[in-house]
């Protein structure tokens, strides 16, 4: 049996009147890619916001590495965050810092007894990993979208997590650096040996990156498994719908 | 009955509701600042680094205007004095009315348009790119390392700055007073640290920690609040000065009122 390292069991969220998850199950395995797909609003980003203990859920579990998160202490919260990588959708670079800066702020804070010629080299792995050592010393605000998105994804590496949760890492690039997005997160989790979530609405990312899919509608998941069967034999027409507009328009 | 009922709390009006909702989140955030501020880790380059952008880079915009309200303060000053024949008294005059009211209000006036708003305007936009939510799942604390470090940075320096506005705008009396009465520098200052007492110093500093301590807060917890969107950092920026400011006076009410309790006694 394969090991699960998130399970997501009847998970609930509203924020007032607004019911944005209304009991969602979810597994993820080690080392496979999950992706999540759903219309803007439909609580994606808020599951693995749920995830990595930014929101708590109204109802439901949530098992992350065989931790129950609603009953985790700040302390053994913030241990269990230094397993999970999030990538943020509009990257959360911190624009006052180097590049250099931004990926040493995770591990001067939690890798203790560190050298600083140590510390560079780490960095310049992970910078290297990416393919942006170039752009070591420059600030946030000097590089491009796709540049800065790599860069997020560098920063969350640079702790070695086992978990990789990615929200819309291809929104608002263009194709060719999406493709190129794309296949960074394969690389990753074949270097990292990572497991990952990746919520998005492009159903390329969705077919180049997932082991598996799961369609969010309504706060639930409407259709779940392999990318060629969940949308090449639809049924459901909102599902087919989606998969119409993202390959015709 | 339900009737009843719903008339009865019918007085609380969503507006008072708003006022007392944020009165006590403010509160609960100024409470964590000290459940906060004792533990490690303490952060002290980002304090350091904050110290020099509160401090440093306020300098020549202080300077100018502690220099201006010097000179100006002196010479509407002059006239009035004249009248009595008591011109001499120029320096007793600027030393006290400097040193106990207008070097601290003047410091932390300017520091809450120009600290403040930057403090506001930086955690506020920081919170709407999700930079304080990047922190927090790497496991950092962001509230020890934005508004811990923030509030202790103003809180240190806002001191130091109107100590220097105090010498600054003392030396602007100083030219006017030499240029018109002939008085040298020795002879200005002999009379100025007569005129003050150990009181006027102690009250100036201790209410220049907490116009310091104001400042940072007040921009702290707006930025940290500010609500989502390009438009919720200018509000952000926006409420920090005019909290700020406001605070500010009812603080030197306040604090006039213990020092004059303090000197009649």
């Amino acid at each position: 049996m394969e090991e699960k390292v998130i399970e997501v069991r009847g998970l609930k969220k509203s924020f007032e009147d607004l019911h944005v998850l209304r009991g969602v199950d979810l597994d993820l395995y080690k080392g496979e890619n999950v992706v999540v797909l759903g219309k803007s609003g439909t609580g994606k980003s808020v599951l693995i916001k749920i995830v990595v203990g930014l929101l708590t859920q109204d109802e439901g579990s949530l098992v992350v590495l065989g931790k129950n998160v609603a009953s985790l202490n700040p302390k053994e919260l913030n241990k269990l965050r230094l397993k999970i990588g999030f990538s943020f959708q509009a990257s959360a670079l911190y624009d006052s810092m180097t590049v250099k800066e931004n990926l040493e702020f995770p591990l001067v804070r939690n890798v203790k007894n560190l050298s600083k010629p140590e510390r560079e080299k780490q960095v310049e792995q992970v910078l290297d990993a990416v393919g942006l050592l170039q752009t070591l010393n420059q600030m946030p605000s000097e590089l491009s979208g796709g540049q800065r998105k790599r860069i997020g994804i560098a920063r969350t590496l640079i702790l070695k997590p086992e978990i990789m949760l990615y929200d819309e890492p291809t929104a608002g690039l263009d194709p060719i650096t999406c493709i190129e997005i794309n296949n960074l997160i394969n690389q990753v989790r074949e270097t990292y040996d990572t497991s990952s979530i990746i919520i998005t609405h492009d159903l390329t990312c969705a077919k180049v990156t997932g082991d598996r899919v799961a369609v969010l509608m309504e706060g639930e998941f409407g259709t779940e498994g392999k990318f060629e069967d969940v949308f090449l034999n639809a049924s459901d027409e909102r599902v087919k719908s989606f998969y119409d507009y993202n390959f015709i328009t | 009955m339900s009737d009843k009922t719903t008339k009865s709390t019918n007085f609380i009006t969503p507006k008072t509701d708003k006022f007392f909702t944020g009165l006590a989140d403010a509160f609960r955030f100024v409470k964590r600042f000290f459940a906060e501020v004792w533990f490690p880790p303490y952060e002290f380059k980002e304090v350091i680094r904050q110290c020099y952008q509160i401090g440093y880079n306020s300098l020549p915009l202080i300077s100018l205007t502690g220099f201006i309200v010097g000179i100006v303060f002196t010479n509407q000053s002059r006239p009035s004095l004249s009248e009595f024949g008591a011109a001499s008294w120029l320096p007793a005059l600027i030393a006290i009315a400097i040193v106990r009211a207008m070097g601290p209000l003047v410091t932390a006036l300017i520091a809450a348009g120009k600290v403040g708003s930057s403090i506001g305007a930086e955690l506020g936009s920081m919170k709407v790119t999700e930079q304080i939510d990047a922190m927090e799942v790497s496991a950092t604390n962001p509230f020890k390392y934005l508004v811990v470090t923030r509030v202790l940075a103003t809180t240190f320096m806002i001191p130091i700055l109107v100590m220097y506005t105090d010498f600054v705008g003392l030396m602007g009396s100083f030219m006017s007073v030499h240029s018109n009465e002939m008085v040298s520098l020795t002879t200005f200052f002999v009379q100025v640290f007569d005129a003050l007492s150990f009181l006027d110093i102690i009250s100036s500093v201790l209410k220049s920690i907490l116009f310091g301590f104001t400042i940072g807060m007040v921009g702290c917890y707006k930025g940290w609040n500010s609500p989502k969107g390009t438009e919720g950092v200018g509000k952000a920026a926006n409420g920090s000065v005019v909290m700020a400011m406001f605070l500010i006076f009812i603080e030197e009410l306040l604090v006039l009122q213990v020092v004059n309790f303090f000197r009649m006694s």
